[in-house]
């Protein structure tokens, strides 16, 4: 068991080493202005996403259920999620430097999750429940398509900045056009509310009852992205201000998901 | 056998230097009767330059007197205004030509299709043989490599090109845009025609002179629209030009805030190239707009040349790479001298069994 738990570690190691390879990358091209055409990040993540799929995989044989048991794999599957749906949608949409932006969150939330005591085992098996794993891993998932919305969003800031000032730095030649990445932004929000949804719906079919503290932050961020929707929609708020909200829109997200986690662990 | 190259270019000569010297109906025959095995010219508004193979040494002013645009041209004053490069320094100055390094503006890709064109002449009259053919398709090859891994050909460096640039970068797909040009200026018909060359459908143009907007809005195959209405025709276009002459500017934040109201927060691009300019500089505070006059543009385009130049080094390394692996395979070839009939003297075919 024992070994186990050392060997899962170590895939989640690799995959953060592939990630973070490139992180260095990116940031040597920013240092010499150079962003060479390639797939590089592309590879890197993907090599980086097959390892973290392994580490889900051993740990979930290992309990015998979706590895959600505690914060640090909550933390692994959220970055596994993000990984996944960068490469579902980053190809699709032709977000150039996308990975870019990704590799960095990805690090943060797998180093973050490798760094802290957080992977504290349960004492007792927990006994598989279906309906509480799907619901989980659904709204972690979700998660990922918000961080993705939040990374489209911090891509359009800094284009759009560098056009209302006019010093246009290499990277803008790079970047999507912000047409392209607001229609990016928009889809992902709306796959992500989906999604959100969905996990939100199925957790009322779990067979145990919640606490009042999860249910208020699960309905405060469905009811905040579905905010920005709507006035984006409506046109009240203008698109740098919907790739604003996005940033701060998941950032708020990850604090109640730190505190939904918490009070669970608790719980 | 000796490769090398001898021409002249805006960095060596002026342009009443330049305009004596070009590739003629007689410069192949004048070129293969001094002993070039193999010869390539490549004339362009800024560069006349041989290439050439020759088994004896020509001098530079042999090769100047065969690209001189009149046959009686005395070419002794002008010959000093000739470089010349030999073997892995003629390699590594045509790999420059094609990367746009020795251009006038760094990084334009004009001169790699000019090269191609160049090559495919003489391949076709046979008067590329294998050296040439080497040469030139590991200048294709280093060219390409260079655009890929460096930036020295990203960023527009002319006020059209930047302008279609910018609303490249701000809508994506131009073909949707809508665009107002107002004012019937040279500057701005560029800069609408840059746009039209970019996808742009959609082409307003209002004038004072109704007139001249009906004259331009034929040449550009666009609509033209009353000057009074234009302002109104600001709630659903995407680009705005104006280059109307006027003392006090047309466009300010107040009486724009009106109609940014009704534009639900859509992007506009607003490229002022009016002097004086035509929109009050505050419009660029309003949300959704872009605005860039002249100053702006020219600062724009300023930055994507400075940033191109930053990339030479990086080029330049490319570029040495491929003339030591050049220099080596040219080193190989002059040990196994090519047959005559892959390598005939200029004019002639390279036969079909030797080519095979």
């Amino acid at each position: 068991m024992i070994r186990s738990l050392l060997v899962d570690r170590y895939l989640l190691v690799v995959s953060t080493l592939s990630f973070l390879t490139a992180v260095v990358r990116t940031g040597m091209s920013l240092r010499a202005r150079v962003f060479p055409r390639g797939r590089f990040n592309f590879f890197a993540i993907a090599i980086g996403f097959v390892f973290q799929t392994a580490f889900l995989w051993v740990r979930g044989h290992e309990l015998g259920r979706c590895p959600l048991t505690n914060l640090f794999e909550v933390f692994a599957f959220l970055a596994w999620s993000v990984a996944l749906v960068y490469m579902l949608i980053g190809p699709a949409y032709r977000l150039s430097l996308m990975g870019a932006f990704t590799a960095p969150l990805v690090v943060v939330l797998q180093g973050f999750a490798l760094l802290a005591p957080i992977d504290f085992r349960h004492t007792r098996k927990l006994s598989p429940n279906p309906w509480l794993e799907f619901h989980a891993s659904m709204s972690l998932i979700a998660y990922g398509v918000f961080a993705l919305a939040g990374i489209a969003g911090v891509m359009y800031l800094v284009q759009e900045r560098q056009l209302k000032t006019r010093q246009l730095h290499s990277i803008f030649y790079h970047l999507p056009p912000l047409t392209d990445l607001y229609a990016a932004i928009t889809r992902l929000l709306w796959w992500g509310l989906a999604l959100y949804t969905l996990g939100l719906a199925s957790g009322f079919f779990i067979g145990q009852p919640l606490p009042r503290i999860q249910i208020f932050c699960a309905m405060a961020i469905w009811l905040l992205y579905a905010a920005i929707i709507n006035g984006r929609h409506l046109s009240w708020f203008a698109p740098r201000r919907v790739a604003a909200l996005c940033i701060c829109g998941f950032a708020a997200a990850m604090t109640l998901l730190w505190g939904i986690t918490f009070s669970a662990q608790l719980h | 056998m000796k490769v090398f190259c001898v021409g002249l270019s805006h960095h060596t000569a002026k342009v009443e230097t330049r305009e004596r010297f070009g590739r003629t109906l007689e410069t192949e025959r004048l070129l293969r009767e001094n002993g070039c095995a193999e010869a390539l010219v490549l004339d362009t508004c800024n560069r006349v330059e041989v290439y050439a193979v020759a088994e004896r040494e020509l001098s530079t002013g042999e090769v100047a007197r065969c690209v001189a645009r009149k046959l009686d041209h005395d070419v002794t004053d002008d010959a000093a205004t000739f470089y010349r490069y030999e073997d892995a320094e003629c390699a590594q100055h045509l790999f420059r030509v094609a990367s746009g390094l020795d251009s006038m503006v760094v990084g334009e890709t004009e001169v790699l299709g000019q090269a191609k064109k160049a090559y495919e002449a003489a391949r076709a009259c046979g008067a590329a043989g294998p050296y040439l053919h080497r040469l030139f398709q590991r200048a294709f090859r280093v060219a390409k490599q260079v655009r890929t891994n460096t930036d020295i050909t990203r960023g527009a460096v002319s006020v059209g090109s930047v302008a279609a640039e910018l609303a490249g970068k701000i809508f994506g797909d131009l073909s949707k845009c809508k665009v107002l040009l107002l004012g019937t200026g040279e500057a701005g018909e560029r800069t609408a025609r840059a746009l039209v060359s970019r996808g742009v459908r959609t082409l307003r143009v209002s004038n004072r002179s109704a007139e001249r907007a009906q004259e331009l809005a034929s040449a550009v195959r666009a609509t033209a629209v009353p000057f009074e209405e234009w302002m109104d025709h600001c709630r659903n276009i995407d680009i705005l030009i104006t280059s109307i002459s006027t003392e006090k500017p047309l466009l300010t934040r107040d009486n724009f805030e009106p109609v940014i109201a009704q534009r639900r927060l859509t992007p506009l691009f607003i490229i002022d190239i009016a002097v004086p300019r035509n929109v009050d500089p505050a419009v660029n505070i309003l949300e959704g707009i872009y605005l860039y006059d002249l100053d702006a543009l020219h600062s724009v385009a300023r930055q994507a040349l400075e940033m191109r130049r930053q990339h030479v080094t990086a080029a330049e390394e490319i570029i040495a790479e491929h003339v030591t692996a050049f220099s080596q395979m040219l080193f190989r070839g002059l040990q196994r001298e090519p047959s005559r009939d892959l390598h005939p003297p200029v004019g002639e075919t390279p036969s079909v069994s030797g080519a095979v």
